[in-house]
């Protein structure tokens, strides 16, 4: 048993690696310049609002195209408690916006997985769209350029001023370590029996139902999950860079954090953040490069997405294969020659 | 006699202006392997569906041990104790041949809305896939993905997670189909010893299995019910043997 779970989610040179990674992303800030440590938090962000999305489609089955509506939603929420002077608490934010990107994918949710396939993706899209338009028009909240949030939330407990959010580095870590946990969370739901039953709906949905599961209560539970660990990222974006826009919510951005899970390779979980990585940092470079920066990107897409169908997670296994699978095509030709002989 | 496992009242299904199923009123007997056959498109799959609650019956009713089913969606039903097996092989391919089972065992779970305690340490779960693998005789293909086991392993399989569910009830669409003369005695001989402890309800077209194992058998021409009876009335009615088995063998 432990084997099959072991081997299904990750395997033990796999935990060494993502460790070393782990403290690649500890030790940078004492390496690299303000710039890339900016670039690297936001890289960690969009990880966790990737692997939240890969919840949905690497193991649901659900292809969300509607997942930046909590992604955005949590920092309208956090302009929405913030005072106008002075902070507010971390615990009380932090809850917030959870319990409002729960809710609202709840809603969402409760919608969308009636239905399957185009519908369903045709559903989340038309429905994240309504929630940015209703902050693209809102004028109170800046309409379509956004709004500042007037102060980042205070980590205290009393009159101790545990964190201060502010500080470039705090927040590094902060986001270091909500990245790390938002994996252990996934990978612990996944070894659960909820887990099992998730993964089992995207294998044979019918057959799930047939054994007895309500399935459409473990779509919706993995929707709001999913929903509320976006919103977190969401809360952490919104922290960080201190404004919100409806950009934060659009089509576009779902459409990006799907290609992120889709670079990494999808129901892999670290995957995504890999995913996010790699898309983030090909902006960045392709931005210099030239002006066509787009057109290069959408090329470097379909070339991963063509010849990587299992996603860059998926190379070394499918290097593997490869070498493989030539062993056993030499080997099969061996026989025939002993048969010809 | 002791109350009927399940018992269908006039039960009929209707696609457009096709009656797939037509006025059905059938007692499965409590312990009993009851037999169901007939020529292809008589309707023997629609109504496993229907008993199943897969699909909804156009009209008429199905009681399961008493209590009304009708209309119940299939994860109701299975989890009242009826297991199913398919015709087209319905399996997880990318699990292993465990997790294909364990998937069945968790389904005995009060919930499986549990997030955080790992699955692999419940072990009454565990044990019941693990019995449900032995039971299909597959505990040596444990760790194999069941995209990878033969044909004949997967139909053994697809039985094996049904187990997997404990459920008293079994309906095994055509558990036989496709499968080579040894892997068919495998079967028929697990199925036999399901028997035991189980009631069956059973559509097969291997007559030779079937008039082995069943105690009773319903014939169904066209959606209705020809006859039903022992196995000895039916291989001696004339209705019967004009209408389906003359068409082929007499065996």
């Amino acid at each position: 048993m432990s084997a099959r779970s072991e081997s299904r989610l990750v395997s033990r040179p796999l935990v060494g690696l993502l460790g070393l990674a782990v403290v690649g992303f500890a030790i940078f800030p004492w390496l690299g310049g303000q710039y890339y440590v900016d670039l690297l938090m936001r890289v960690m962000i969009l990880g966790i609002f990737a692997m939240s999305l890969d919840l949905l489609i690497g193991y649901t089955g659900l292809i969300s195209f509607g997942h930046a509506a909590f992604f955005g939603l949590t920092g309208y929420v956090l302009v929405m408690v913030t005072p106008e002077t002075g902070s507010i608490s971390v615990w009380l934010a932090l809850p917030a916006c959870l319990i409002a990107a729960a809710l609202v994918a709840a809603v969402i949710g409760w919608m969308s997985i009636r239905t399957s396939g185009i519908y369903f993706i045709m559903l989340t899209l038309a429905l994240a769209q309504m929630l940015y338009y209703f902050f693209n028009d809102s004028t109170k909240y800046g309409g379509s350029d956004g709004t500042f949030i007037a102060s980042r939330p205070s980590v205290s407990i009393g009159s101790l001023r545990l964190l201060d959010l502010g500080d470039r580095l705090t927040l590094y870590y902060v986001v270091l370590a909500s990245m790390v946990g938002t994996f252990l969370l996934l990978m612990v739901l996944l070894r659960a029996p909820f887990g099992q039953v998730i993964q089992a709906i995207r294998a044979n949905e019918a057959r799930t139902r047939a054994l007895g599961f309500a399935v459409q209560h473990y779509k919706l539970a993995s929707f709001v999950i999913a929903g509320a660990l976006a919103g977190f990222a969401g809360f952490l974006e919104a922290t960080h860079t201190g404004i919100i826009s409806p950009a934060h919510l659009s089509w576009h951005e779902s459409g990006l954090v799907m290609i992120m899970v889709i670079l990494g390779g999808m129901g892999t979980i670290y995957g995504a953040v890999l995913g996010a990585f790699i898309l983030v940092f090909l902006q960045e470079f392709l931005q210099d490069m030239t002006e066509h920066w787009q057109l290069a990107l959408g090329l470097i897409i379909i070339a991963v997405v063509l010849l990587l169908p299992k996603g860059v997670a998926g190379l070394p296994k499918q290097l593997a294969g490869t070498v493989g699978g030539r062993r056993q095509s030499r080997d099969a030709a061996s026989v025939v020659e002993a048969n010809d002989g | 006699m002791a109350e009927p496992v399940l018992v269908t009242e006039a039960l009929t299904k209707e696609f457009g202006g096709l009656v797939a199923v037509d006025q059905v009123s059938l007692d499965f007997a409590t312990g009993a392997v009851h037999a169901v056959i007939g020529p292809n498109g008589a309707g023997k799959t629609t109504l496993i569906n229907l008993l199943s609650g897969e699909l909804r019956p156009s009209s008429g009713r199905i009681h399961f041990q008493g209590r009304e089913i009708t209309g119940a969606p299939s994860n109701r039903i299975a989890r009242l104790g009826v297991g199913r097996s398919y015709q087209k092989t319905n399996i997880f391919p990318e699990f292993s041949c465990l997790q294909n089972c364990w998937i069945g065992a968790q389904a005995r779970l009060p919930t499986s809305m549990r997030f955080f305690r790992a699955a692999r340490r419940y072990r009454a779960v565990a044990e019941r896939a693990e019995r449900a693998l032995a039971q299909c005789e597959l505990a040596h293909r444990k760790d194999v993905p069941a995209a990878e086991i033969s044909y004949g392993e997967q139909r053994q399989l697809e039985i094996g997670m049904m187990l997997a569910t404990e459920p008293t009830l079994l309906l095994l669409d055509e558990p036989l189909a496709g499968m080579g003369s040894d892997e068919s005695a495998r079967v028929i001989d697990l199925l036999r010893r399901l028997a035991k402890d189980h009631s069956l309800i059973l559509i097969e077209h291997d007559l030779d299995a079937v008039f082995a194992i069943a105690d009773t058998i319903t014939v169904m021409v066209n959606g209705e019910v020809l006859e039903t009876g022992p196995p000895s009335q039916i291989r001696t009615s004339a209705a019967v043997r004009e209408s389906y088995i003359g068409e082929g063998d007499t065996s």
